[in-house]
């Protein structure tokens, strides 16, 4: 029988996931998914997870929770840096995350949760690759030819994101080699926003109740961080004096940057955790932001385990009326802050 | 050139010093006060940590009494505490001042920036390198005897007969020091400090609770934040230490010391990364305590700081492996005295019980 290797569908598993299943899966493993966040990971989330944590870190326990008992190996990598840039890392959570699970989950399989750090040394993931496989007794050229598979997949991955394929599907598309189902096409969309945030935030539809969805049918193009050229976006790390310390922080703010300057939307919306410590920075600076180029209309969801669907929905809708109206002139009437 | 700084604990009498001595004129915004924490709040984030919001405040008063420069320090994260400066800077820049905010970052990782702004400082004030050496000795000096003045009032106070004495002894020794302005004064008023606060009538056959304070450097250091939580622990008659004092951390963080590599070993069975801030200082710290025979831990952290809540995470655990109770005390700017006074008091009750238990031969924990 297979080794079944467990993935939680959480965090990282939307940027990152296709190179581990490829490489795992080529090894000749099992990759096991938690099941998408549902009711039953928030509950397992919440019941054992430090209070003070943000709902991302809830989930991403619920997802253990869930996974712990049906695999014989959790894939819990400590991902510190993705790339050389300055001091970047990612948010302490993540650094601390294989511990806190360690210390607060019971009865756990063995954890493989090598540290993912690309910052240093040479090829750093070709070695962290091989130094994964070595763990499962996996050596030598299959360990290589299952590196370079997983690579082209995320290649493959990055290249769909760039084509507007939300993340779930360009995953699906890539692992399971399926087809992409024709997403809907929004007859001509009047309003353009860019709804930008973690991608655990974005692309889980459970945390932000469905909220991709809502703007497709409303009629609303939404544009993400994953849709910027790469080059451009790093060519906005220009306009702040110092980068901030987060990955996924220093990609929200570069697309801030792309989308309030180079590929002009009609607002922007903050899409951020409660409690969330580096969207603080974020935050404030995105409004700053959106305030010194000609007071870009700006909206900031704040997401916890009590958001409701109704919610959401009333203050994007007032957020988009809002647009409209001042599209069409009223400009005096509306409040430039949202 | 009128320069202000933060306020954190009693290092503002060292620093006013060190601006003086370079040719500037020091400006002290008013120490923290309500009206601080509410300015502080009502311009930053929502989300930001305490520290981040009475700094806030800090400035605007600062600025509003007229201040030219701001100084303040930075880091490289990833604790939220090195972007501070750059975020305080436009908040001030939106709100119609232009104060300039200069962040000293780690002189190790950016030495020549370093170099520039005290070169800068130094040119503005006219005086030169050989002076600022000598100053900064001097400076150095005086954070170091303050510390070990505010440690001895630490120790002395769960013993003292007529309650708040130690305080108000300590407040006098702080004017002292600030009177005192060369390295012989400074010496002699640390003795003097010293004699007074071993001069205050104490009842030395107590045996006081032993707790260690550990978390976020900020808030433990500034009583305005914690509500000055070690001197009323004090008062109820325990005896408090903390890891964490200004002129250690700043040794620690210019060296790997022999204190940081302890420190990561102590952490070592818990948490196997640095998380930047002070989160791997509390599982270490935490571990430690129990090692010498502490009764309890008290962690202080504000809402929100991201490395403190990963230390809180691990608490449970360590909690229970080393045999130490910990109380974990999330602030914020709506903690209010009566509120911290009370918790203080269910916890040094429940030691209290528990050490009468093990003397009685009952272990529990």
């Amino acid at each position: 029988m297979k080794l079944k290797i467990g993935f939680p569908r959480a965090l990282f598993y939307y940027l990152y996931f296709p190179f581990w299943h490829t490489f795992f899966t080529e090894l000749g493993f099992e990759v096991v998914c938690s099941e998408p966040t549902n009711k039953l990971s928030l509950d397992l989330g919440v019941q054992e997870t430090v209070n003070d944590a943000c709902l991302p870190i809830k989930i991403y326990h619920g997802h253990v929770a869930e996974l712990k008992d049906k695999v014989d190996v959790l894939f819990l990598p400590r991902m510190v840096s993705v790339r050389k840039l300055d001091s970047e890392v990612f948010c302490p959570k993540f650094l601390g995350l294989p511990d806190m699970i360690r210390n607060s989950i019971e009865g756990l399989p063995r954890i493989i949760d090598d540290k993912v750090d690309l910052s240093k040394g040479f090829y750093p993931l070709w070695r962290l690759s091989f130094r994964i496989a070595h763990k499962l007794d996996r050596k030598g050229w299959a360990v290589a030819a299952a590196f370079f598979k997983a690579n082209k997949a995320q290649r493959r991955f990055s290249a769909y994101l760039a084509q507007e394929v939300p993340a779930q599907e360009a995953i699906y598309a890539v692992i399971g080699g399926e087809n992409l189902s024709k997403s809907v096409e929004i007859p001509k969309p009047d309003v353009h926003l860019a709804i930008l945030g973690y991608p655990y935030l974005i692309y889980d539809a459970f945390i932000n109740v469905g909220l991709l969805e809502k703007l497709a049918q409303m009629g609303i193009k939404a544009w993400t961080a994953e849709m910027v050229p790469p080059d451009r976006l790093e060519a906005q790390g220009k306009n702040l004096p110092k980068n901030l310390f987060w990955h996924f922080s220093n990609r929200t703010m570069r697309a801030t940057f792309y989308y309030l300057k180079e590929h002009k939307v009609d607002g922007l919306v903050h899409v951020t955790a409660f409690g969330c410590g580096p969207d603080a920075m974020v935050d404030k600076l995105m409004e700053l932001e959106s305030k010194a180029h000609k007071r870009t209309p700006f909206l900031t969801l704040s997401l916890d385990e009590h958001t409701g669907e109704a919610g959401v929905l009333t203050r994007i809708e007032a957020f988009v009326d809002m647009l409209r109206l001042r599209r069409k002139g009223n400009e005096d009437l509306v409040s430039y802050h949202g | 050139m009128k320069i202000s700084f933060p306020i954190m604990g009693n290092s503002y009498i060292a620093f006013k010093q060190l601006i003086r001595d370079i040719g500037h004129e020091p400006l002290m915004a008013p120490m923290p006060s309500a009206r601080t924490m509410t300015l502080g709040t009502m311009y930053s984030p929502e989300f930001a940590c305490i520290p981040f919001k009475i700094l806030m405040g800090t400035y605007i008063e600062a600025i509003e009494k007229g201040t030219d420069v701001i100084i303040s320090s930075g880091g490289h994260g990833p604790c939220r505490a090195g972007y501070y400066g750059i975020l305080h800077q436009r908040i001030i820049n939106d709100l119609g001042y232009n104060t300039k905010v200069i962040v000293f970052d780690s002189v190790i990782r950016t030495f020549g920036d370093f170099v520039k702004k005290i070169s800068w400082l130094l040119d503005e004030g006219k005086t030169g390198w050989w002076r600022f050496a000598t100053v900064f000795h001097v400076v150095w000096d005086k954070l170091m005897a303050l510390d070990e003045i505010e440690i001895l009032s630490f120790h002395i106070r769960p013993y003292e007969i007529n309650k708040g004495e130690t305080s108000r002894v300590y407040s006098k020794c702080l004017e002292m020091m600030d009177q005192a302005e060369n390295r012989v004064r400074i010496r002699e008023a640390r003795d003097a400090c010293f004699q007074l606060l071993h001069s205050i009538p104490q009842d030395k056959s107590r045996e006081p609770l032993k707790i260690g304070v550990i978390g976020e450097i900020y808030v433990l250091i500034e009583p305005f934040a914690n509500l000055d939580m070690q001197a009323t622990l004090g008062e109820m008659g325990v005896f408090t230490e903390r890891g964490t004092h200004l002129s250690n951390w700043t040794k620690d963080n210019m060296f790997m010391s022999r204190h940081q590599s302890r420190i990561i070993t102590a952490a070592k069975p818990y948490l196997r990364q640095m998380i930047g801030g002070h989160g791997i200082n509390s599982v270490a710290e935490t571990v430690l305590y129990a090692q010498r025979g502490f009764d309890g831990v008290i962690q202080l952290a504000p809402f929100s700081c991201i490395p403190e809540i990963v230390a809180k995470g691990l608490m449970p655990k360590i909690s229970r492996d080393a045999g130490i109770p910990v109380m974990t005390i999330f602030l914020d700017e709506q903690m209010g005295k009566a509120g911290m006074q009370t918790r203080l008091e269910a916890f040094v009750d429940l030691l209290q019980q528990r050490r009468q238990k093990r003397l009685g031969g009952a272990v529990s924990w």
